[in-house]
């Protein structure tokens, strides 16, 4: 039976562990739960590593690890924690082999959720990273992708940071891109928004809208086919990146890049820029389906 | 006598640090040195010490530090030739040129460099010292000491029983804002409610050989109080009252120090001399 990504990341954590004798490293790992069930009920003596709540400091002792070359899994339960986690990983282990020639490769799972949550710590926040040197930014939905996310770290010495989302942790299917010959508008989603983008596409398309689509799992260095380009040079109304993290990051520089190899206009739709609350209609959430052929209509609608 | 040794081994490494940093001020006042420097010139006692008790009980540990940290590098073995580029700014200086004055870094003594953000070095060192379990020395001043992330070090370091050394250099001054106005705590103290070994001591080398017999067997904290002889960073003098261990020493030692001061003062002038001219 085929294994969905929870489980995909489960095994893999396993992996890490017990044939390359790495370490996890992470606050409350081994409580209820473990991790929305990402990880095995192992514990310090195999190499899981309860950190103390100290959330800047425990960024540090990862990358002491990192420099021991154990080449560490460091869990962030929840995004927005990285605001106090982040800040060694990024300005000492992401630097390290170009300052000091010391490789420091850590593989930062860093877990998005949202909805009913209030001002705290969710959604995506890879953008925190992207403006830095040194790191290599992804965003696995899927089993492959994971998997194949997780060997390329090995066979590498850079910063991971793994922008997961716990929305996606049910999913079995791989997620394939959607190319069309002539094409309105071409589709570069990221993070959970891939499932409604996804179906936004499918559902344009029976209105006679036609949408390329194309899944975004390298955001830095940002990797995408041959295809999706000539895709959207092919448009009729160019792009439109897609993100679970404010607009102001990630999605409009992606969009930038786009725009500058291709000539095309492209849009950006992500996570309004103003706090989520936890009152009635006060949620700040990735865009839904709805949202999604709205704001791809209006576009339409606009540049006709 | 072992004692007198032990100070001889000292003195010898002190003078050394005392007449590269003099070099380097020299240097820094033609501004034939362009980058940010931060002399630890009057500090000297303390990373001799340490360096000469490490190699007695025959411990070669990894080492941490941040700026004004030349001593440390110097006194347990670094390449002179190699700080001297780094600090003219040459890639083939002991920090590839990247680093500069507070990122001085050596793969030979196990010295890993500092990004720049004061009091990193705890974490980091806490956190390779845990994967590793070698001994660990941390050096910091009495400013790191205050940075959060330094306490939540020093907290999993005493939880998780590291064999580790966490010095603090407090010479009083964060830039020149004096401890008294930042703080009302000991970092000793502190150390001690976390259930570590903490003192409070003087850079006098002998002091510092007190508390050899805990080094690395469990985590403790050494704050040694201290002098800096000259500015923050660049070169100058921010007081001329200050007391100088280093010549409270060479005085102590007679003129055989004097005599090896001298050697150090024309090695250096020498060495410095062939390196900057070779750039």
């Amino acid at each position: 039976m085929e294994k969905n990504l929870r489980e995909t990341i489960k095994d893999t954590i396993r992996k890490h562990l017990k044939t390359k004798k790495g370490k996890v490293f992470g606050q409350c790992l081994t409580a209820v739960g473990w991790v929305g069930g990402t990880l095995p009920e192992l514990y310090e003596k195999d190499g899981m590593i309860e950190l103390s709540m100290a959330d800047v400091a425990d960024g540090g002792f990862v990358v002491g690890a990192a420099l021991m070359k154990s080449r560490p899994i460091y869990v962030i339960r929840y995004q927005g924690f990285n605001w106090y986690n982040c800040p060694m990983i990024i300005n000492y282990a992401c630097k390290s082999k170009e300052v000091w020639k010391i490789p420091c490769p850590i593989f930062v799972r860093s877990i998005a959720m949202e909805g009913g949550i209030g001002p705290v710590a969710g959604s995506s926040h890879h953008s925190l990273y992207y403006r830095m040197p040194g790191v290599k930014i992804v965003s696995p939905m899927t089993p492959k992708e994971f998997k194949s996310v997780y060997k390329a770290f090995m066979n590498n010495d850079d910063v991971y940071y793994v922008s997961e989302h716990r929305g996606s942790y049910d999913n079995k299917l791989e997620l394939k891109n959607i190319y069309r010959s002539k094409p309105d508008l071409v589709i570069f989603a990221i993070s959970i928004t891939r499932f409604n983008a996804l179906k936004a596409t499918l559902r344009l398309f029976e209105e006679k809208i036609s949408i390329s689509f194309i899944n975004i799992l390298w955001i830095k260095p940002f990797q995408v086919s041959k295809q999706s380009y000539l895709d959207l040079k092919k448009s009729k109304f160019g792009g439109l990146v897609i993100d679970d993290d404010y607009t102001d990051g990630v999605s409009k520089s992606i969009a930038n890049d786009l725009t500058l190899k291709t000539g095309k206009k492209v849009f950006t739709l992500g996570l309004k820029d103003k706090t989520a609350g936890t009152g009635k209609n006060l949620d700040n959430i990735p865009p839904n389906e709805e949202e999604i052929i709205r704001f791809v209509k209006n576009i339409i609608k606009i540049n006709v | 006598m072992i004692n007198k040794k032990y100070l001889w081994d000292v003195f010898k490494k002190i003078s050394l640090c005392r007449n590269f940093e003099l070099d380097a001020f020299k240097y820094l006042n033609e501004k034939k040195i362009k980058i940010p420097t931060y002399l630890s010139a009057g500090q000297e006692s303390i990373s001799a010490s340490l360096a000469v008790i490490c190699e007695n009980i025959k411990v070669k540990p990894l080492i941490f530090a941040q700026h004004r940290c030349h001593s440390t590098y110097l006194s347990f073995g670094g390449s002179i030739d190699k700080l001297i580029l780094e600090l003219l700014g040459s890639n083939k200086g002991c920090s590839y040129g990247m680093g500069g004055s507070a990122s001085i870094h050596s793969e030979k003594i196990q010295m890993y460099g500092h990004d720049g953000h004061m009091g990193t070095q705890v974490p980091i060192g806490t956190g390779a010292c845990f994967e590793s379990k070698k001994p660990t020395l941390v050096f910091m001043g009495d400013a790191s000491a205050e940075e959060d992330y330094v306490l939540g070090a020093l907290g999993w370091a005493s939880t998780k029983k590291l064999p580790m050394l966490f010095i603090v250099e407090d010479n009083n001054l964060s830039i020149l804002t004096e401890k008294k106005i930042r703080r009302n705590w000991h970092i000793h103290k502190v150390a001690k409610s976390f259930n570590m070994k903490g003192y409070n001591i003087s850079d006098n080398p002998l002091e510092i050989k007190k508390y050899e017999k805990y080094f690395f067997k469990e985590p403790m904290l050494l704050n040694i109080n201290t002098k800096r002889l000259f500015w923050h960073a660049g070169a100058g003098i921010d007081s001329n009252k200050t007391f100088d261990r280093f010549k409270l020493i060479k005085k102590s030692l007679g003129p055989k120090a004097e005599i090896k001061d001298n050697k150090n003062l024309d090695k250096m002038k020498r060495l410095w001399k062939r390196i900057y001219e070779k750039q």
